[in-house]
């Protein structure tokens, strides 16, 4: 991290007093017990306190806070309800967290254009549960998005098991309003279907929170779908297994939903919710359908036959709404199940062409007996995204290290196959060394210039994405081939 | 617009392309060259044609994606991805004809506009399907972003950026796209004579239904009266893909839901797909020397663009794109429903000026890319 700044430190009185003014009331906390709760978000091995938080309620409080922390070098951590695997909204000793959670009004609902205007802090579920009496939902469905807010989505970019079919947020956004570090508001995007100028709505969802404070969006509202079925498959190989998500994919199939779980997992999961998962199995997919009637009874027969046909031990497909959420009752709760079965979980995140798939977990086992840690896998299936769980106490020294040092490994690993560090959890400190492993100086270089645009003192939730912060005049140097700009003259745009 | 034979560059492999930027010339960016005439460059002094990077990298099928490098033509990668039971999502229009241009359109050119055909409504633009890029900045800079995987989020999606930034940030050199299965079965269902206000409720509903539209058009009656449909009143369709049972539930569905909007008829299979063939590259408006504006507004409020300005319309999109032959310049009302217009063919300003913090926002991000200006100068608006 960006070593603190021991002045701005001892500055923080001024700096609280200062916050108090822009948001009056309760909106500001500077005393250590109040700061503890933001100490760290869902990647909890790292933690820190930080100088103090705000919570402002109006944009034009977050305007006021944003143009004050520019004005005095303060740099500011943007945070929703801080369930962030990879530590974006990690806080820093010499910055101010700007918690969006007052934000949580749901502003307009608008079927004639299927979408809604919502604040950023609305939970992701929230915003479906406001419309799904009307046949809507809105679709991207992350884990956590009983709790998740959706302007941590749009800053995380966000998935879920639906993506496959239904895509990532960025997929599913209309517009967003954010406050720039300066102050300023800009609108991106609106209720259309695209925007004039750039698409910075598209380059703004997955920035980690890097390049602006996301205070109104707008989501596209997809119609309910008529029916849906869950079907399980159990497999005595994970190749038999990865080997029927192809055949799916290559009948012209894409599920709603596409999860794989390997034995670990399995038991681990039936151990903790009995959802009736075979347990001889050595791979179980979980494959979802949804659409009219008559097409979720086609297609589950149709993929029946091709886990048939790929010798599949068990075929079950659920023949009521019940039955259907008790098989995903098992892949919902694969992360508390690991969690009683080892005292500390670390997940993993990549995302590799699935043709790689029995490689790729062949390889993770083998590290894992290297490094004396256990390992389960759940994965998204349909889109190649892996989530090795691996297994380890924090109380055995060296453990927490050498699950770090495992969990490098894979994404390594993942990149090295052809695939990429994070499919949906962002980068945030978490792999942020790792980023050499997919991007040269050149391209990091090349992102770090977007981020100057938008934030050109680099104060917004620095030490997060990049592993070396370039300061923005050094990047500014513009190549000149043989000392000249050709036609200085002319406007250029 | 340059002489396109006196002075095109036409590069073999991203290196070359890295070392033409790099000499530091204004450069007009050009792929097929079908969208050359909007928003036309000024003082450029050489073309850079992306005509001799056309190879295809990778195409895994079962992986969903493709890698090809930028100057690909469209109708050679649609007839690759058919060979293998599957398509290119976001339908890319071919609007040579549209345009008056002779050339082919390629990858490269329909991402870097963010172009996408009638199943933007269900499958998403251009832009949703872009996954990774290689991209020579103005800097002279051979860089890489996104991934050659469905699904991630590491880094900046500098793709989004990209689309819809039409060759001003950087030359795009190789591309990653998602591709999905094709449709077993399409079928269209058409409504006539419906006011063009009636026919954006009637898309309205259909699109509220659970019925997977993948295509909602309304020609009004003087476009459907055109070539190619010359038909006598206005015609309303709505298309419905997938596996043939599906297909057959929903437009049972949809004719029950949209019963009050008369008379129903069906196209199925090879007429359903040539009529979205011509809505998708808005056949019905080619050849007619008006100028032709590209609107974008919330769906619901598509209709009222025909009410704004005089002219033929086409509305795609469920109302949420509209094509429109006009002599009036509608951009302050499109601009009060809250969409914007591009100038597709005609004298005009053909982007929507940007004001305010966006606009300098703007100016900082092609400064990033592009500080001396170098690529396609002039385009989306002089500064």
């Amino acid at each position: 991290m960006p070593l603190p700044d021991a002045a701005l430190i001892a500055r923080k009185g001024e700096i609280v007093r200062a916050l108090r003014r822009l948001v009056p009331g309760e909106g500001v906390i500077g005393d250590p017990a109040g700061l503890v709760p933001f100490q760290s978000d869902g990647l909890s091995a790292y933690r820190q306190t930080p100088l103090a938080v705000v919570l402002p309620d109006t944009t034009a409080q977050v305007c006021a806070v944003l143009a004050w922390c520019q004005a005095n070098g303060v740099k500011v951590v943007p945070r929703g309800a801080g369930t962030s695997l990879s530590g974006g909204a990690l806080p820093l000793q010499d910055g101010v967290v700007l918690g969006m959670a007052k934000f949580n009004r749901i502003l307009q609902v608008d079927y004639a254009n299927r979408c809604a205007v919502v604040q950023p802090g609305v939970t992701n579920l929230a915003i479906t549960g406001a419309v799904q009496a009307d046949g809507f939902y809105y679709a991207p469905d992350p884990s956590s998005q009983v709790a998740c807010t959706i302007g941590g989505n749009v800053a995380e970019n966000s998935g879920g098991v639906h993506c496959l079919k239904y895509g990532l947020t960025t997929n599913n956004l209309l517009g967003c309003e954010i406050v720039l570090m300066s102050g300023e508001v800009v609108r991106l995007g609106g209720k259309g279907f695209d925007a004039a100028g750039y698409d910075l709505l598209g380059v703004v969802t997955g920035s980690e929170g890097l390049l602006g404070v996301v205070t109104e969006v707008t989501v596209r509202l997809l119609t309910s779908p008529q029916a849906a079925r869950a079907m399980l498959l159990g497999f005595a190989s994970v190749e038999a297994a990865g080997a029927t998500v192809g055949d799916i994919i290559a009948a012209g199939v894409i599920p709603a939903g596409l999860e794989m779980m390997d034995r670990p997992a399995i038991l681990a999961a039936e151990a903790f919710v009995g959802a009736g998962y075979p347990t001889d199995a050595e791979a179980l997919l979980i494959v979802e359908l949804d659409g009219p009637e008559a097409e979720c009874a086609e297609l589950s027969e149709q993929v029946a036959g091709i886990g048939e046909a790929r010798g599949a031990t068990t075929i079950r497909t659920s023949s009521s709404d019940a039955e259907r959420l008790a098989f995903w009752a098992g892949r919902k709760a694969a992360f508390p199940a690991v969690g009683r079965i080892s005292p500390d979980y670390y997940c993993m995140d990549g995302t590799i062409p699935r043709r790689q798939l029995p490689h790729v977990l062949g390889a993770i086992a083998q590290m894992g007996r290297e490094y004396g840690l256990g390992v389960a896998n759940v994965f998204h299936a349909g889109d190649g995204n892996l989530h090795p769980l691996i297994l380890y106490d924090a109380d055995k020294p060296g453990q927490l290290e050498a699950a770090e040092a495992f969990g490098a490994d894979i994404l390594k690993l993942c990149v090295a196959v052809g695939g990429v560090l994070t499919g949906e959890h962002g980068v945030g400190v978490e792999k942020r060394d790792l980023m050499g492993e997919m991007f040269n100086e050149t391209d990091l270089a090349c992102q770090q210039r977007v981020k100057c645009a938008f934030d050109p003192d680099l104060l917004l939730n620095p030490g997060k994405v990049f592993p070396r912060l370039h300061r923005c005049a050094e990047l500014g140097r513009v190549h000149v081939h043989r000392g000249a700009v050709a036609f200085p003259e002319l406007p250029r745009f | 617009m340059l002489d396109v034979a006196a002075r095109t560059e036409t590069p073999k492999t991203a290196a070359e392309v890295v070392e033409l930027v790099a000499e530091g010339r204004p450069l007009e960016i050009v792929g097929g060259g079908t969208k050359r005439g909007i928003g036309a460059v000024a003082g450029a002094d050489a073309v850079l044609s992306l005509a001799g990077l056309t190879r295809v990298i990778d195409y895994a099928p079962e992986e969903l994606v493709l890698t090809a490098q930028a100057g690909v033509k469209l109708a050679t990668l649609e007839k690759l991805v058919a060979a293998q039971g599957q398509m290119l999502p976001f339908e890319p229009p071919h609007l040579g004809r549209l345009l008056g241009a002779k050339g082919q359109p390629t990858l490269g050119g329909a991402l870097a506009a963010n172009l996408s055909g009638p199943r933007r409504i269900r499958a998403g633009a251009a832009r949703d399907h872009f996954l990774g890029l290689e991209a020579v900045t103005g800097r002279g800079e051979l860089v890489k972003a996104g991934g050659r995987v469905v699904k991630n989020v590491t880094g900046y999606d500098l793709c989004k950026l990209m689309a819809g930034s039409w060759g001003t940030l950087a030359v795009l050199t190789e591309v990653t796209i998602k591709v999905l299965p094709a449709a077993r079965t399409e079928l269209t269902l058409l409504f006539f004579g419906l006011d063009d206000r009636r026919a954006g409720e009637a898309m309205t509903r259909a699109l509220h239904a659970p019925a997977e539209v993948s295509g909602a058009a309304h020609l009004p009656a003087a476009t459907a009266a055109r070539a190619p449909l010359k038909g006598e009143m206005a015609v309303t369709a709505l298309r419905l893909e997938g596996f043939a049972a599906s297909v057959a539930a929903r437009a049972e569905h949809l004719a029950m839901a949209l019963k009050d909007f008369g008379r129903v008829e069906q196209l199925d299979g090879p007429l359903s797909r040539d009529f979205w063939a011509q809505v998708r590259d808005v056949e019905a408006l080619w050849k007619d020397p008006r100028p032709l504006w590209r609107i974008s507004v919330p769906p619901a409020a598509g209709w009222r663009v025909g009410e704004a300005a005089a002219g033929e319309a086409l509305y795609d999109w469920g109302g949420g794109l509209v094509w429109l032959l006009s002599e009036d310049n509608p951009r302050a009302a499109v601009r009060a429903l809250g969409g914007h217009a591009t100038l597709y063919r005609g004298e005009g300003l053909a982007f929507e000026p940007l004001d305010g913090p966006l606009k300098a926002l703007t100016a900082r991000v092609k400064a990033a890319f592009d500080p001396n200006g170098v690529l396609n100068p002039g385009r989306m608006g002089a500064s």
